[in-house]
């Protein structure tokens, strides 16, 4: 089997247009959380996020561009342009052809549905762009990544609710491991602030109208981000031969099904995951140094994480460092698992532990090292990212320093 | 129909009984409404009286909305829809 490093990272998130800005902001305790700023927004009753701001599409691309790429490919492809400029791969023709794109996303294309909704609906308009279609289909951000860079290999996109980033980067990672691809570009992306996009999410009750704070016993529900990171993921013979430099390896995935309910997550359904993933590493519960949690700051997904972590570290728990950066970034959905894997990154290879931000009172349910408020500088050689989809869908990944 | 018939038989429907076998002073969880059918009923709620409900499903207890019985829903319920007539 192949091993697979990570060769190149590009994000635009809440907290940065690009790693630099995002790692600094992380460090930092930087909270990218506020006020919403879209049409009708006074009609939500949910009125913040992790919104990118000052961002313009003009600044990154053409008219016609932005005729056919939504925002969540947007961010793709901003991000896939800083990853793969690091990664220094330029693609040869035989290189082009093991090379794919795998991405993540929850809604897709959901603001230009939201858009044209209105417009036939409440604008009662009877034609739309020629466009629609091509804009708002789950793999538009994949595909147009693939024809910008040319990447003729296995692409295709995850949609798994809030683990579809860390599934994606879980089939990259197989896919190299096997020999079916040589470099696969893998990550995830998300747009879902707009009006629609919100609306639906209000309506199940579980959204914080005041902010995220995972792990505190004040927390009340999760806050919506958006953007998009994107890794290359690279047999690691092919970078050791051109002399790549390495971020990280990744040395283990493992994903699982709760099959009990559909929103609601379950403490065995996580633990299996967890577990299986350590297995496919190889490596001890004492051996893992930080955990990326899933950390939504629902009461049921912190609890039942952290009675998952303990259950599979067991004495080890009470040392480990867990930090959920959604605190900062906010949820991204489809795209959360890659920014999140950001922080990975950063523990592993900078030792730099980014903290769990708006913590100010500890919950009894929530007994571990949750890295309050403040950075840490601690060397770690295994970290794991946690994502517990609704569906009861979980893929954790496990990464090791270079 | 009351507003207390109203609710009762918004309950009624999510928990697949007759609004006759719905006791007032019953709990959700005693007439087997879990925490889905409870947004649900929220919802339905909200959508028949034209009101607000604040109430957050991370934190049941801490919502200003009383869902321990049926009795104390009908009695919040009457309370929002009078502040919001003042």
């Amino acid at each position: 089997m192949n091993r697979v490093v990570i060769t190149g990272q590009g994000t635009i998130n809440a907290l940065g247009k690009n790693v630099a800005e995002t790692l600094d902001a992380m460090s930092n305790g930087v909270c990218g959380i506020g006020p919403l700023e879209f049409d009708n927004v006074d009609r939500l009753n949910i009125k913040i996020g992790g919104q990118i701001k000052g961002y313009t599409a003009q600044d990154h691309f053409t008219r016609s561009e932005i005729a056919l790429y939504d925002p969540f490919t947007q961010f793709a492809v901003i991000a896939a342009q800083e990853a793969i400029a690091q990664s220094g791969l330029g693609f040869s023709d035989a290189l082009a052809e093991n090379t794919g794109v795998v991405l993540g996303t929850a809604g897709g294309g959901l603001q230009t549905q939201d858009q044209n909704f209105r417009s036939v609906y409440e604008d009662g308009k009877n034609r739309v762009h020629p466009f629609v279609v091509p804009r708002l289909m789950n793999n538009a951000a994949a595909s147009h990544i693939s024809m910008i860079h040319g990447l003729r290999g296995p692409s295709f996109t995850v949609a798994s609710a809030c683990a579809s980033s860390n599934h994606a980067m879980g089939q990259a990672y197989h896919m190299i491991r096997s020999g079916m691809a040589q470099i696969m570009v893998t990550g995830g992306s998300e747009s879902m602030l707009c009006f629609g996009g919100i609306k639906a999410w209000e309506a199940l009750r579980v959204m914080s109208p005041d902010g995220c704070r995972p792990f505190c016993a004040t927390r009340n529900g999760m806050v919506q981000g958006e953007g998009a990171a994107v890794f290359v993921f690279e047999d690691y013979q092919h970078a050791k031969a051109r002399g790549a430099d390495i971020l990280a390896e990744v040395i283990g995935f493992a994903m699982t099904s709760d099959a009990s309910d559909i929103v609601m997550p379950s403490q065995t359904g996580a633990a299996r995951a967890i577990r299986l993933a350590l297995k496919d590493a190889g490596v001890n519960a004492g051996d893992v140094g930080y955990i990326n949690a899933h950390g939504t700051a629902t009461t049921a997904n912190d609890k039942t994480e952290c009675a998952a972590i303990r259950d599979v570290l067991g004495g080890a728990a009470d040392a480990v460092m867990i930090s959920s950066t959604k605190a900062m970034h906010g949820h991204l959905m489809g795209g959360t698992g890659a920014v999140e894997l950001l922080a990975v990154i950063a523990a592993v290879k900078d030792a730099m532990i980014a903290p769990t931000v708006n913590h100010t009172r500890p919950d009894p349910a929530c007994d571990l090292d949750v890295v309050p408020n403040t950075a840490r500088h601690s060397q770690v050689k295994v970290a794991i990212s946690n994502a517990f989809a609704f569906g009861g869908l979980n893929a954790v990944l496990v990464l090791k320093s270079p | 129909m009351s507003v207390a018939d109203k609710i009762i038989a918004i309950i009624a429907q999510q928990a697949f009984l007759e609004p006759a076998d719905i006791n007032p002073e019953a709990t959700l969880e005693a007439l087997g409404i879990d925490s889905m059918a409870l947004v649900e009923c929220i919802f339905a709620i909200e959508e028949t009286f034209d009101v607000q409900v604040p109430f957050n499903a991370n934190d049941p207890e801490a919502s200003q909305f009383d869902i321990s019985t049926i009795q104390t829903i009908i009695h919040a319920v009457e309370g929002l829809i009078a502040a919001q007539k003042a």
